[in-house]
């Protein structure tokens, strides 16, 4: 893993559907300046930096990392765009945080983001004829029939999915950044909502948002203020047009999190770990993801679910935050994911704070549930 | 800074037209070439660069991995860049210290599009796109920023092209184009010639460490230093004449501490020589592009990577002593990427950093 490096700062917009007030440019800067307030540092002090986001086809900027270097201090600097598809912001925070662990710089700012309301989300991941048979479906369609499958294995009753729905969203009304806050919200709501995708109904998915996610990192010497420190990091990716490939608890993604868990030193993660920002877009990832990152045994992940364990107050809380059921700028959500686990294990967290978080997962995934990043923070040292 | 060597490159026979491949078709061949060079199926990371934008639709680098195979899965990124950024990220993770070797790869085609309108698409949305400035034309504000209209400059630009292409028809991996002749404009003051062709290709580098370098090559290319930097994307602000950020990499990769033997640039528009031979401050008797550089075959997003590679090939087979590789991105050399391959491992401490 190399040298030791923390997250020293994290800078967040407030997520929404559309931000006209500002281009794209300002909606990155404001994230990052927000950062770097927290890290209590200016531009100057940044060696690098690391932007990522989805495709470009959601602005219909290419590039645009060449565009925004003015707006987030590069000039003079190293600028690199991380593109992973939807783990994408995980992965722009491994690759600044490996800028580090590399010993190659001390302070990298890492920005990721998506304005969706410049275009429309089913389109931009959509490919097309000659590359592809086009579904236009987009990701939930996508992963409809994987969820289905989930459900089919593992006999899981219908409602588990409002479960998390519900729970995410509530979770959401605790932190002031969030997209969607729908007060009162409660399993009757979601499940009177419109059926988008069997089995995904509209409240069990994520909404299109408008938002940035930044964090300053540091090397061990150039550490200030609170630090959440990188304990574990990696990614891993595995071909979408593999026959026989396990497209519900996919091997990148249990290699993944194997390889974390072992740099953390985390052998049973229930136990091990005290809060998860998972990559959770459709409700029912939540018990998927709870079995592929051995949170749970195969087929019981519904089971956390249901008795509330995964709740704010339960004994592993994922997606105190709300997650990207309730906020989700596409690039950038997993970058919020790895953002807030470290306000996690700062204590630093707010009204959605878990209390006493002292280990932290931060986990994204992207394309056909095929790129997987991850990472453990927490706020002892190495 | 640990060593890090260049022990194996391919790269397809560039074309200037479709040829009827998909990417991953493009691709599969020159990753295969690769494996079979180092005898490595597997590596510790792999890395690529790729651009959304040249096929129009999302996710190019996702049927990249079906050419890999990656199974069982693999420590695997990406950047919408250049693959030369794409290597300069493996070179920081195998700094890391726990692995050994990387796969880099970059692939494009620009066949199927209008690529000087699409790169349009790369400018600022909201006061540089709609203004529907095209590659070419930005291009030849920075041609003419150097005085391009000047008769001795015409002379030089002609030079290079005609170098490029002699030194292109004698690569077999570049394109064939005849000499340059013609007194048309392109745009002011830009001659069609001083334009890199359209060209669809694909490129592979194996980066490995340590002991490792020794065993899979005879004469691994040490990577001395490798630097990056950008500098504002407006125009307006920049003078265009110059490249500071080249020469700031230049600087942080050490290339002026020793002679350079040859030197492999990014060169996508004539101009742009005369300018990058500045900023690294390259002495007289330097070879530029031996390959005929990216004005004989400019498969875009590999064109960087394949600079780093042939630089590399030069070491690789005993040719050369000290390399330059350069590899840029952004309108008019806005990002510049600068490394130094050598024969022999750095002596420790010293250049590379940053």
């Amino acid at each position: 893993m190399g040298e030791r490096c923390a997250v020293i700062g994290v800078g967040q917009t407030r997520y929404t559907t559309k931000r006209l007030d500002v281009s794209i440019a300002g909606l990155v800067r404001e994230a990052a300046q927000r950062a770097l307030d927290d890290a209590g540092l200016t531009f100057a002090d940044i060696d690098a930096v690391v932007v990522g986001k989805a495709p470009d086809l959601f602005e219909g900027v290419m590039m645009p990392e060449a565009y925004l270097a003015d707006a987030l201090g590069g000039a003079g600097k190293p600028v690199m765009r991380v593109h992973t598809a939807g783990s994408v912001g995980g992965s722009t925070a491994l690759v600044g945080a490996s800028l580090i662990q590399g010993g190659v710089h001390d302070r990298v700012l890492v920005v990721a983001f998506e304005k969706q309301s410049e275009s429309n989300a089913t389109w931009a991941l959509s490919t097309h004829l000659p590359f592809g048979a086009s579904l236009v479906v987009g990701a939930g369609g996508y992963f409809a029939p994987h969820i289905r499958e989930y459900m089919r294995r593992s006999g899981a009753p219908d409602h588990i999915g409002a479960l998390v729905a519900v729970k995410d969203r509530r979770n959401a009304l605790k932190n002031p950044y969030a997209h969607l806050r729908i007060p009162g919200i409660d399993r009757a709501m979601v499940e009177s909502t419109p059926m988008l995708w069997e089995p995904i109904r509209y409240l069990e998915t994520c909404p299109s948002s408008d938002g940035a996610c930044a964090i300053v990192l540091a090397s061990e010497k150039a550490v200030t203020g609170t630090p959440a420190w990188i304990h574990g990091a990696a990614m891993r990716s595995e071909p979408l047009a593999r026959a026989g490939r396990e497209t519900v608890s996919p091997q990148a993604g249990k290699d993944c999190a194997a390889d974390v868990y072992r740099q953390a030193g985390i052998s049973d993660p229930r136990r091990d770990i005290d809060v998860a920002e998972v990559y959770v877009p459709f409700s029912w990832y939540e018990p998927m993801w709870l079995e592929n990152l051995g949170f749970a045994p195969e087929n019981e992940g519904w089971k956390l679910t249901e008795a509330g364990s995964t709740a704010l107050d339960g004994d592993i809380p994922w997606n105190p935050s709300g997650g990207v059921l309730s906020s989700n700028p596409i690039g950038a959500s997993g970058l919020i994911r790895f953002a807030e686990a470290a306000l996690q294990v700062r204590g630093m967290a707010g009204e959605h704070q878990v209390e006493g978080a002292a280990t932290a997962l931060g986990h994204a995934y992207g394309g056909g549930a095929q790129f997987f990043a991850m990472w453990i923070v927490s706020n002892r040292k190495p | 800074m640990r060593d890090v060597a260049i022990v194996a490159f391919a790269q397809t026979t560039h074309t200037g037209h479709d040829a009827g491949l998909t990417e991953a078709e493009m691709l599969h061949p020159v990753i295969d070439e690769v494996r079979r060079a180092t005898g490595l199926s597997r590596f510790g990371f792999t890395c690529s660069g790729s651009c959304d934008y040249l096929a129009g639709a999302p996710f190019s680098f996702v049927s990249a991995l079906d050419a890999l195979g990656a199974w069982p899965p693999i420590s695997e990124s990406h950047v919408e860049m250049d693959a030369a950024f794409a290597l300069y990220e493996a070179w920081v993770r195998l700094q890391h210290g726990d692995i050994d070797s990387a796969l880099v790869y970059g692939f494009g085609k620009s066949s199927t599009g209008d690529l000087r309108e699409i790169m349009t698409l790369q400018l600022d949305p909201y006061y540089l796109a709609p203004l529907g400035l095209d590659q070419v034309s930005y291009a030849a504000l920075q041609a003419a920023a150097l005085g391009g209209d000047r008769p001795d400059l015409r002379a030089a630009l002609d030079e290079i092209v005609r170098r490029s292409r002699a030194d292109g028809r004698a690569n077999p991996h570049a394109l064939d184009l005849p000499d340059p002749s013609g007194e048309d404009a392109e745009v002011q003051p830009l001659r069609p010639y001083d334009v890199a062709p359209i060209t669809d290709g694909a490129a592979a580098v194996v980066l490995a460490a340590g002991d490792l370098a020794r065993e899979l090559a005879e004469n691994p290319a040490y990577i001395g230093g490798i630097a990056h930097r950008a500098e504002p994307h407006y125009l307006g602000v920049r003078d265009l004449s110059r490249s500071p950020s080249a020469a700031d990499a230049a600087r942080a990769a050490g290339v002026g501490k020793a002679p350079v033997d040859v030197a492999e640039l990014h060169v996508q528009f004539s101009h742009e020589e005369l300018i990058l031979r500045e900023a690294l401050e390259l002495p007289e008797d330097t070879v530029i592009n031996p390959s005929g550089g990216p004005l004989a075959a400019n498969p875009v997003m590999a064109a960087g990577l394949i600079r780093l590679g042939e630089a590399a090939r030069r070491i690789l087979d005993g040719r050369a002593g000290r390399a330059v590789a350069h590899a840029t991105s952004g309108p008019c050399l806005q990002q510049n990427l600068v490394a130094v391959l050598e024969s022999a491992p750095r002596p420790q401490e010293g250049a590379g950093r940053g």
